[in-house]
C-alpha cells in the first residue's frame, strides 16, 4: 500500500531525440487540484483503447514501466503518504516524471494577504495550505514532460469565463507558451470538457513511446494540440454534415438534421468527437443530437454563448448554401426515386426477360 | 441539539494526538480532515473538515443567458455533472413554464439510472472498497484478516467466493478480480449513459425543454442489451457487500459506532414520473410525491415531510466558518414563493456569494464550503442534514413513504423490494433493503450496491415504457418555449451522492441569481454560526478507533472509511496524514460531539 519513489538522479536529457537513451521507468505525477471538477480523471477511467489498468499493469508493449500517482485512483490513504512522490520530485529525488495538470490555474497575485484559491496539501513547515501555483513553480522546471489534461488546464475553460472572480487561466498562459520541459518538449495540450477518454490515452501513450526512445515527439499544432486529433473540425466528421450541404436544417431538437440553426458551432470547432464517438464509438455531440458548444476551444465558453442560439457566422453561410442545397436535394430526390425501383425482368412469369444469352459476344 | 449524542465510556486520562489527512485520496475533489485523536481511550475527540478550492460558479453565471445554465453547471462536478444539468433543466422548466414531452423524461431517467449504476460501481468497488480490501485490512487489522480467512462467506453460492478473505482479495487495487471487473462494468454503464445523454460526464443532448437524443429503436436496444450484460454483476455486488459488512459487525463488536450519527437524512427525490410532472411550483408537492425515488426528510427515524415545497422553504445557507462575506444586508431577490409563502434571506434564492480568500484558522474560518442547514419549524433547529452518501437517504425516504409501487420496485413502509430479471448465470432475484438500526459508516456503504440494483430495476421499467411510446409513434422529445423577462425556478433532484437543488432567478431574460446546492456542501460543511458541526465532522467526532496500529504507524482507516462512506465529491480533496502525529502539549477537555454553541 506504499507509493514507491525511486531516488535516481534525473539525467539531463540531450536536446536531440535520436541521441537519447530510452527511459525504462517513468512516473506520472497527476495534479487535479487546479480549478477542476476532476472530470478529466474520471474520463480517463472510461478509456478502453487502451485502458488505464492496461497501462499501469504494463500490458502495452514497448512502453517504460509507469508509476501513476493520481489522487482519485491512489490506493494510498492520503496525506503525506500520498504526497511523498510529489515531495521527492520537488527535492529532485524522483526519476523522470511526466507532470499532468488538471484544472484552471488561478491567479494568486490578485489576492491580498494570506488567502488561496486552491491548494494541494500543506506546507510541512508552517502547516498552511500549499497553493497549486507553488507546486507548478516547483515541478514544471524538473518535469521530463508536461501534459495539460482538459480545457481548463489547456486554456482556462469554464472557470475563466467573463465575470470570474479568480483570474484563472490555462497552464501555458501561466508557464508561458514557449515553455519547454527537461526533454525539450512544449506543454502537450489535450483539450476537451472533459477530455475524450481515448484522445487523452492515445496522446499520453505517444509521449511514453517517445520516452522509451521509439517515437519522435507527438506532432502538435500552434495551440500545442495533437495535430491528428484536432486538425479537423467537428463538421468535417459529423454524420449530419450532409444535411447542411443540402441546406436541410433542424429548427428544434426533435430533428435528426443539421443543428447549426439551433446553436451548433461544429463547422468552426477543432475536435474529432463526432467521428470517434465518446467511448467505444458510442455517443458524441451533434451526431447524436447535442449541439457543439466548442468545449475544446481556446475561446470556450464565452465565444460560443448563448449556446442555444444560432452562431452569427452560420446565418450567412447557410444562406449561401440554400439555393445550391435546395436544387441538389430535389435532384437527389428524383434519382433516389428512380433507384428505388427494381428492374422489369424480376418476375414470376413463364418467360425469362433478363436478356440472358449464353452465346453472347461483343 | 442537532448533532449526535455523546456515548458514555469508562474514561482513562486522555492521550491526545493531532492527526490530519490532506488531501484525502479516492474521492472527487479537495478535502482535508483534521482531527484530534485520544489514543488512551481509542476515539476521535475533534474533527474539522475543510475544502481548499473556490471556483465561483454562482459569481460568473450572473448576467448570462439562463438557457446556458445546464451546460455551465455540469462543469461543477466531474463525476455527476449530468445530475447538475438535469437539475438545472428542472429549474429552468419551472421558470419557463415548459413541460418536456414524456419520452424526453424517460430518456433523462434512463441516462440518470445509468449514471447511478456507473458512479456507485466505480466509487464503491474501486475507491471505497480499497479500505476493506485484503491489503488494507492486513495493514490495519491483521487479526481481522486472520479471522476472515477462517470465515466462510454465507452468500458464496451467489458471488462464488468461499471465504470473506477471498472477497477482500478480489478488491485489491489494480490486481483483484472484482476491482478489475468493476472498472469494465463502469465502462459498459457509461456507454449506456452516452446512448441517452451523448457524452460523459458533461452531457451533450440535454436541453431545457427536453432532449436532442434521437429516439430510434436502436438506442433502446443498445441500452437494454448492455443493461442485461451487467445485471448479474449487480446481484453479486449486493451479496459480496452484505457478506463483508455483516462480517465486520461480527469481527469487531461495536463497529456500528464508527461514523454513527443521529438519523438526520435528506433526500430530494429522483426520476420524474413523465405522466404527472408539469414543473409548476404550485403543484410541486403532488408531482414530487410521484417521483420514483421519494423525497423526504427523516429525523430520528421519523418522516418529517416529503413535500418539496416544505423542503424548499426550509433551506437555509449559513456561514460561520467559511471564507465568504455575509449577504443578509443585501436586498432580497425573492420575498415570496409562487404560493405566497415568505422566503427567508438565507434561502439560496436570496444568496449573494462574495468570496474572501484568507488564512485558514480552525478556530474561525477554515473552508470554502458554506453550511447548508434545514430549518425545522417544529423545534426551531437548523438541522445539519446529511445524505447518507446518497443511497441511504434515498432508500430510507422511499421505504418510509411507501409510495413507490412499480413492476420492479416496491416500497413497503419499512423496506424497499427490488426485483431483477434472470441474467447470464443467476436466476430472477428479489432483493430487500430494510431500514437499518443506525445511520453509520457501514450502512451508508451497504446501501450503495442496493441502490445500483434499484437504478437497474427502474431502468427496466423506463425502457419498457419508452419503447412502447416509440412503437406507438410518440417520438417527440423537445418542447419549444420563450424565455420570460422575469421568473424564478427551482429544481430538486438526487445527485449520485445525495440531495441536489438548483435555485434560479431571471430578470431581463438574464440570470440575476443562480445557486446550486449539491450534496457535498451538506455533508462536508464546516461548523455553522451556531457552532453546529457539519455531518463529516459530527460523524467522525466521538467515533471509536478499531485500527490495531498505535500513533506511530497509525493509518486512520476507520476515519477514512467514515469520510468515504459519504461519497465525498468536493471538486476539492482530502488527504491523509500517516507520518507521526504531533502530540499536543496542552490537553483540552474535549467536547464529545456536542454543540459548541
Amino acid at each position: 500500500m506504499t507509493t514507491h519513489s525511486s531516488t535516481t538522479e534525473v539525467s539531463k536529457e540531450p536536446e536531440r531525440s535520436e541521441d537519447r537513451q530510452g527511459i525504462d521507468e517513468i512516473h506520472i505525477l497527476w495534479i487535479s487540484e487546479g480549478m477542476s471538477c476532476d472530470g478529466d480523471t474520471v474520463s480517463l477511467t472510461a478509456a478502453d483503447q487502451p485502458s488505464i489498468e492496461d497501462l499501469v499493469l504494463g500490458l502495452i508493449p514497448g512502453l517504460p514501466k509507469v508509476n501513476l500517482v493520481n489522487k482519485v485512483l491512489s490506493p494510498s490513504l492520503g496525506g503525506e503518504d500520498f504526497l511523498a512522490p510529489y515531495r521527492a520530485a520537488v527535492r529532485g529525488e524522483l526519476g523522470p516524471f511526466i507532470l499532468v495538470i488538471e484544472g484552471s490555474i488561478p491567479n494568486q497575485n490578485i489576492i491580498e494577504g494570506d488567502g488561496y484559491w486552491t491548494s494541494f496539501g500543506n506546507d510541512p513547515e508552517t502547516g498552511e495550505p500549499q497553493t497549486l501555483n507553488w507546486w507548478i513553480d516547483q515541478l514544471a522546471p524538473k518535469a521530463w514532460a508536461v501534459v495539460a489534461a482538459g480545457t481548463c488546464a489547456t486554456f482556462g475553460g469554464i472557470h475563466a469565463m467573463s465575470g470570474n472572480p479568480t483570474g484563472c487561466m490555462g497552464l501555458a498562459d501561466y508557464l508561458g507558451w514557449d515553455y519547454t520541459s527537461q526533454a525539450g518538449l512544449p506543454i502537450v495540450n489535450v483539450p476537451g470538457c472533459p477530455i475524450q477518454p481515448e484522445n487523452f490515452m492515445e496522446t499520453l501513450i505517444w509521449v511514453l513511446y517517445h520516452a522509451a526512445g521509439s517515437a519522435p515527439p507527438p506532432p502538435l499544432d500552434h495551440m500545442l494540440r495533437p495535430q491528428w486529433l484536432f486538425g479537423k473540425t467537428v463538421h468535417e466528421g459529423c454524420d449530419r454534415g450532409s444535411y447542411y450541404e443540402q441546406a436541410n436544417f433542424a429548427t428544434d431538437y426533435n430533428s435528426p438534421k443539421c443543428l447549426v440553426k439551433t446553436g451548433c458551432w461544429g463547422p468552426v470547432v477543432n475536435c474529432n468527437v463526432p467521428k470517434r464517438g465518446w467511448m467505444a464509438g458510442i455517443g458524441g455531440c451533434p451526431n447524436v443530437g447535442g449541439i457543439c458548444i466548442g468545449c475544446t476551444m481556446p475561446g470556450f465558453p464565452d465565444a460560443f454563448m448563448p449556446f442555444m442560439d444560432e452562431p452569427p457566422g452560420s446565418t450567412l453561410s447557410s444562406l449561401v448554401v440554400k439555393p445550391y442545397g435546395a436544387v441538389i436535394r430535389r435532384l437527389r430526390g428524383v434519382t433516389n426515386e428512380l433507384v428505388n425501383h427494381e428492374p422489369r425482368w424480376r418476375h414470376n412469369k413463364h418467360k425469362l426477360t433478363s436478356g440472358y444469352d449464353p452465346h453472347w459476344r461483343p | 441539539m442537532t448533532t449526535t449524542e455523546a456515548r458514555p465510556t469508562d474514561r482513562k486520562p486522555p492521550q491526545l494526538v493531532d492527526m490530519s489527512w490532506d488531501p484525502i485520496t479516492r474521492i472527487i475533489g479537495n478535502l482535508g480532515i483534521y482531527t484530534k485523536i485520544d489514543f488512551a481511550n481509542r476515539e476521535v475527540v475533534e474533527c474539522h473538515s475543510t475544502s481548499s478550492l473556490f471556483r465561483g460558479y454562482s459569481v460568473f453565471m450572473k448576467g448570462k443567458d439562463p438557457r446556458d445554465a445546464g451546460f455551465i453547471t455540469s462543469r461543477i462536478c466531474g463525476i455527476c455533472g449530468d445530475n447538475h444539468t438535469t437539475c438545472s433543466d428542472y429549474a429552468q422548466q419551472m421558470a419557463y413554464g415548459v413541460k418536456p414531452p414524456p419520452l424526453a423524461e424517460h430518456i433523462v431517467n434512463l441516462g440518470e439510472a445509468a449514471e447511478y449504476m456507473f458512479d456507485h460501481t466505480i466509487f464503491q468497488d474501486n475507491l471505497v472498497f480499497v479500505d476493506f480490501c485484503e491489503a488494507m485490512v492486513k495493514a490495519t487489522n491483521p487479526g481481522v484478516l486472520a479471522r476472515a480467512e477462517r470465515t466462510e462467506a454465507p452468500r458464496g453460492e451467489i458471488h462464488g467466493y468461499r471465504t470473506i478473505a477471498d472477497i477482500m482479495k478480489a478488491f485489491n487495487p489494480f490486481e483483484g478480480e472484482v476491482y478489475k471487473e468493476a472498472l469494465k462494468v463502469s465502462r459498459v454503464t457509461r456507454e449506456m449513459f452516452c446512448l441517452m445523454e451523448g457524452r460523459h460526464v458533461h452531457p451533450s443532448t440535454l436541453y431545457p425543454g427536453g432532449v436532442g437524443t434521437m429516439p430510434q429503436p436502436t438506442v433502446f436496444t443498445d441500452y437494454l442489451s448492455r443493461l442485461m450484460r451487467v445485471i448479474d454483476f449487480v446481484k453479486k455486488a449486493v451479496a459480496m457487500n452484505d457478506d463483508v459488512f455483516d462480517f465486520f459487525y461480527e469481527a469487531l463488536p461495536g463497529y456500528e459506532e464508527v461514523g454513527r450519527r443521529r438519523v438526520l437524512l435528506g433526500c430530494w427525490g429522483a426520476f420524474q414520473n413523465p405522466q404527472t410532472v408539469d414543473y409548476r411550483y404550485e403543484n410541486m408537492n403532488s408531482w414530487g410525491k410521484d417521483m420514483y425515488v421519494t423525497p423526504g426528510i427523516i429525523v430520528d427515524g421519523e418522516l418529517v415531510t416529503n413535500n418539496l415545497v416544505d423542503i424548499n422553504l426550509g433551506l437555509r445557507i449559513m456561514l460561520g466558518s467559511s471564507y465568504y462575506e455575509d449577504w443578509v444586508n443585501e436586498s432580497p431577490f425573492v420575498t415570496h414563493d409562487p404560493l405566497g409563502n415568505p422566503v427567508d434571506m438565507r434561502h439560496p434564492w436570496n444568496q449573494t456569494t462574495v468570496p474572501v480568500p484568507q488564512k485558514r484558522n480552525f478556530d474561525d474560518k477554515y473552508s470554502w464550503v458554506m453550511s447548508p442547514r434545514w430549518f425545522d419549524q417544529r423545534t426551531g433547529d437548523h438541522l445539519a442534514l446529511d445524505t447518507g452518501g446518497g443511497p441511504l437517504a434515498r432508500l430510507w425516504s422511499t421505504a418510509l413513504s411507501g409510495l413507490v409501487d412499480t413492476p420492479y420496485v416496491k416500497a413497503t413502509g419499512h423496506s424497499v423490494r427490488i426485483s431483477l430479471p434472470k441474467g447470464e448465470s443467476l436466476p430472477e432475484t428479489t432483493l430487500e433493503w430494510r431500514i437499518p438500526q443506525w445511520s453509520n459508516t457501514i450502512e451508508r456503504d451497504r446501501a450503495r450496491p442496493y441502490f445500483i440494483a434499484y437504478a437497474a430495476a427502474m431502468a427496466l421499467q423506463f425502457i419498457e415504457e419508452a419503447m412502447g411510446m416509440v412503437r406507438a409513434g410518440e417520438t417527440k422529445v423537445f418542447e419549444n418555449y420563450e424565455v420570460p423577462d422575469e421568473a424564478i425556478g427551482c429544481g430538486f433532484h438526487e445527485a449520485v451522492r445525495g440531495v441536489l437543488s438548483h435555485h434560479l432567478v431571471i430578470k431581463d431574460k438574464k440570470i440575476a441569481n443562480y445557486h446550486p446546492y449539491p450534496p457535498t456542501p451538506w455533508n462536508a460543511s464546516p461548523r455553522d454560526m451556531y457552532g453546529t458541526p457539519g455531518p463529516y465532522e459530527d460523524a467522525v467526532q466521538g467515533q471509536p478507533i478499531f485500527e490495531e496500529n498505535g500513533p506511530d504507524d497509525f493509518k486512520g482507516v476507520d476515519i477514512m472509511r467514515t469520510v468515504r462512506s459519504f461519497d465525498p465529491c468536493l471538486p476539492c480533496g482530502v488527504h491523509m496524514y500517516v507520518g507521526k502525529g504531533k502530540t499536543l502539549t496542552t490537553l483540552h477537555s474535549p467536547t464529545y460531539g456536542a454543540n459548541h454553541g
